[in-house]
């Protein structure tokens, strides 16, 4: 049975869906102005306080973690330059209880939960106290206490999982959802349809946060797709869709607010299309002058979503240049100690190779761990890190 | 001859394909303007245009479906999977698709033409996501051709061959290798056997099988074996499917030793294929039971990489206990 009720045309009509033009949420100027028409939404000073100190840390964090990089510290790194406020403020909107499944480049969202420097540098350096026992590469953070699903490499896998948590949730009926975030090109990913279609015809409370920064490593966003946006695929979904500035902290804030209360109190999934720019390098791996120029790039430094905030902050009176000058300088040394500690901490013990691969080690993998154990104490010189372990056992 | 280390040599197969053929496509994620995260694809679209060398929106699935099309059109499609481990959104296309469309429609088409290139491996702190070596999946599947190269030179004539193979090939490239080997490679268009193993050392007293990376491991562990006055036989599969029973069982009827390595996880992996053919084909001229150094079962770690790994000290353990049997 067909489910389709449209209206009959007697010679072939074809449309394109030029008429769907969706408009763009913009709240706040650069100048830290509201535009004429716009309402700031109902943050107290505490919040947005909190909202912009973790911007900042983000942003430092940041800058700290790819100058480790560059010394050799640490094999890997990710930034989330320039997308602040997409994932912080839309963070911000939600319950400390609603599940965050985030693609790799979210640690502000995290931040914003209350992951600690601490927690950010073990997993980083991969130590004993890493909550993913050194098994992942750096920036693939996990938080069962903040609500924050461990990070996946491949591409848009989270994005139907976020549909089938948020179905939980709903099916619990604790007033949770579920925010997934992705880029435009993982957008492109099979999943991202399934998802969203699943999302649709089930009615969860889901909210799909598509940071489109113009870049899926190399390939700009006009050879990733030929539509206006990712937005449009919400109407072949039917679900709920808005598009917003991405650099726009209230913005991001007021409408992830209503997409949360559309998910939670109407079971309407939601996409929201973030509108931003991908400032640093995809990662540390990575090197943009070979297919963007330094031009573009310097446009969009000017659209800083940090100062762009900190400027609404003060023409409210309620930041002013000592306290920035003196978030600055906690925030670096803080970052720069907390990263000697994490980096002096040992490597997790030996028998993290076989643990959790099952909630048991199957006797088959237990033999090959003792032969490995064995192994290591004939030649613990070439195994530095685990020859200390490895003198337990037969 | 060029001094090339494995990318340059990759993407000088590719340029000579190209020239060669103007059916001959490559693309895949970020191959373009930019030539592929690692560089493979340099200059190709800036040489033979973008219909000819373009990025893909970021879809395994599409990027291979679309390949399948191609090559069954007649085009001679060269499709990059960015890394192995994000193959698997593909595997419906290239298992149940690209292996099968000649056998299904009895030979009225083929996706012949089809190459599948794909970096593989560890040993460069990639974790989880950008180390695992999945050949043992593909080989279970009768209709492809695997391919496996370990240096600049095997490269280019394995990957010619592979393009110009009328089976769709999947060709796994040692990501830990493309900028650390280096060596000489011919300009001309040449091409390799596929399904032939090649014997890079010959020996008497035990047999050394790898393929890929593993081919400098094996390196180092004959030399440490060498020194303790054991000649090891030492032979390159190159092709893992379909593989080259022949070479192996001769060289194992001389040495009546085997021993067998490779990165993946030891249970279903390719070693087990070999070992149970070649007790098969060899039973009684066995000295010993046939050895696999190989990856831990479990996913691959990140810290912890060298512990896993089948590194030279294992393979050299594994040789000494195979004479000692």
């Amino acid at each position: 049975m067909t489910t389709t009720k449209s209206r009959v045309v007697y010679t072939p009509s074809f449309t394109d869906g030029a008429e769907f033009r969706i408009p763009t949420f913009k709240v706040l100027k650069q100048d830290g102005s509201l535009y004429k028409g716009a309402k700031a939404p109902a943050l107290d000073k505490d919040k947005a306080l909190r909202i912009y100190r973790t911007m900042v840390t983000t942003r430092i964090l940041d800058e700290r973690m790819l100058a480790a990089q560059r010394q050799g510290r640490l094999s890997f790194y990710m930034q989330c330059t320039g997308e602040e406020a997409a994932v912080i403020g839309s963070a911000a909107a939600l319950d400390d209880a609603d599940m965050i499944m985030a693609q790799y480049r979210e640690q502000g969202a995290l931040a914003y939960r209350g992951f600690t420097i601490d927690e950010f540098m073990n997993q980083l350096f991969g130590n004993e106290l890493d909550y993913g026992k050194g098994r992942q590469m750096p920036v693939h953070y996990g938080s069962k206490k903040l609500n924050y699903m461990t990070i996946s490499s491949p591409l848009a896998t989270q994005i139907p999982q976020a549909t089938g948590y948020a179905y939980g949730q709903k099916l619990a009926g604790e007033g949770h959802c579920t925010i997934t975030y992705f880029g435009e090109g993982a957008a492109s990913e099979g999943d991202f349809h399934a998802a969203l279609n699943m999302a649709a015809v089930q009615r969860v409370p889901v909210i799909f946060l598509c940071r489109n920064n113009g870049y899926a490593i190399s390939t700009p966003a006009a050879e990733q797709f030929a539509a206006d946006g990712v937005a449009p695929r919400a109407y072949g979904y039917k679900m709920d869709v808005i598009r917003v500035d991405g650099n726009d902290v209230l913005a991001m804030y007021e409408a992830t607010k209503a997409a949360r209360s559309l998910a939670v109190e109407h079971n309407r999934p939601v996409l929201i299309e973030a509108m931003s720019y991908r400032l640093a390098a995809h990662s540390s791996s990575d090197d943009p002058s070979g297919y963007r120029s330094k031009d573009e790039e310097a446009v969009w430094r000017e659209k800083d979503p940090i100062l762009r905030m900190r400027l609404w902050l003060e023409r409210k009176k309620w930041w002013s240049e000592d306290e920035e000058k003196q978030l600055q300088e906690t925030m670096r040394r803080e970052v720069l100690e907390t990263m000697k500690r994490a980096q002096k901490r040992p490597p997790p013990p030996l028998e993290t190779l076989v643990t959790d691969v099952y909630d048991e080690v199957p006797p088959a993998l237990a033999q090959q761990f003792e032969k490995l154990k064995a192994h290591i104490r004939r030649y613990p010189d070439a195994y530095p890190k685990s020859a200390e372990h490895a003198k337990g056992g037969a | 001859m060029t001094q090339m280390n494995m990318l340059q040599a990759i993407n000088n197969a590719l340029d000579t394909a190209m020239a060669a053929d103007e059916r001959v496509l490559c693309f895949g994620e970020d191959v373009g303007v930019f030539g592929g995260v690692f560089r493979a694809t340099s200059n190709l679209q800036q040489k033979y245009g973008k219909a000819r060398c373009f990025n893909t929106p970021l879809v395994e699935q599409g990027i291979i479906g679309f390949a399948n099309g191609l090559a069954a059109q007649g085009s001679v499609p060269v499709a990059e999977i960015q890394f192995a481990d994000y193959i698997f959104p593909a595997f419906d296309q290239i298992v149940n698709e690209s292996a099968k469309f000649r056998y299904r429609s009895g030979d009225l088409f083929n996706v012949g033409g089809l190459t599948i290139r794909a970096p593989y491996g560890g040993g460069i702190a990639g974790g989880l996501y950008h180390s695992q070596s999945p050949e043992a999946y593909f080989a279970h599947t009768p209709g492809l051709k695997i391919v496996v190269p370990r240096n600049p030179h095997q490269a280019k004539g394995l990957l010619l061959a592979a393009i110009h193979d009328p089976n769709p090939v999947l060709f796994f490239e040692p990501k830990r290798l493309y900028r650390a080997s280096v060596g000489e490679v011919p300009d001309e268009d040449y091409r390799l056997p596929l399904g032939e193993a090649e014997v890079l050392k010959e020996g008497t007293d035990v047999t050394v099988l790898g393929w890929g990376a593993q081919m400098e491991v094996i390196e180092q562990a004959v030399d440490m074996a060498e020194k303790d006055g054991i000649s090891c036989e030492v032979i390159d599969l190159r092709t893992i499917l379909p593989w080259d029973v022949e070479t192996v069982a001769n060289s194992v009827f001389k040495t009546g030793r085997l021993v067998v390595t490779h990165e993946a996880p030891l249970t279903g992996g390719f070693a087990g294929e070999i070992a149970a053919t070649i007790q098969e084909r060899c039973f009684l001229y066995l000295e010993s039971p046939i050895a696999r150094v190989t990856g831990m079962d479990t996913p691959f770690p990140l810290v912890l990489e060298k512990e896993h790994l089948p590194n030279h000290l294992k393979v050299f353990e594994a040789i000494r206990s195979s004479v000692d049997f």
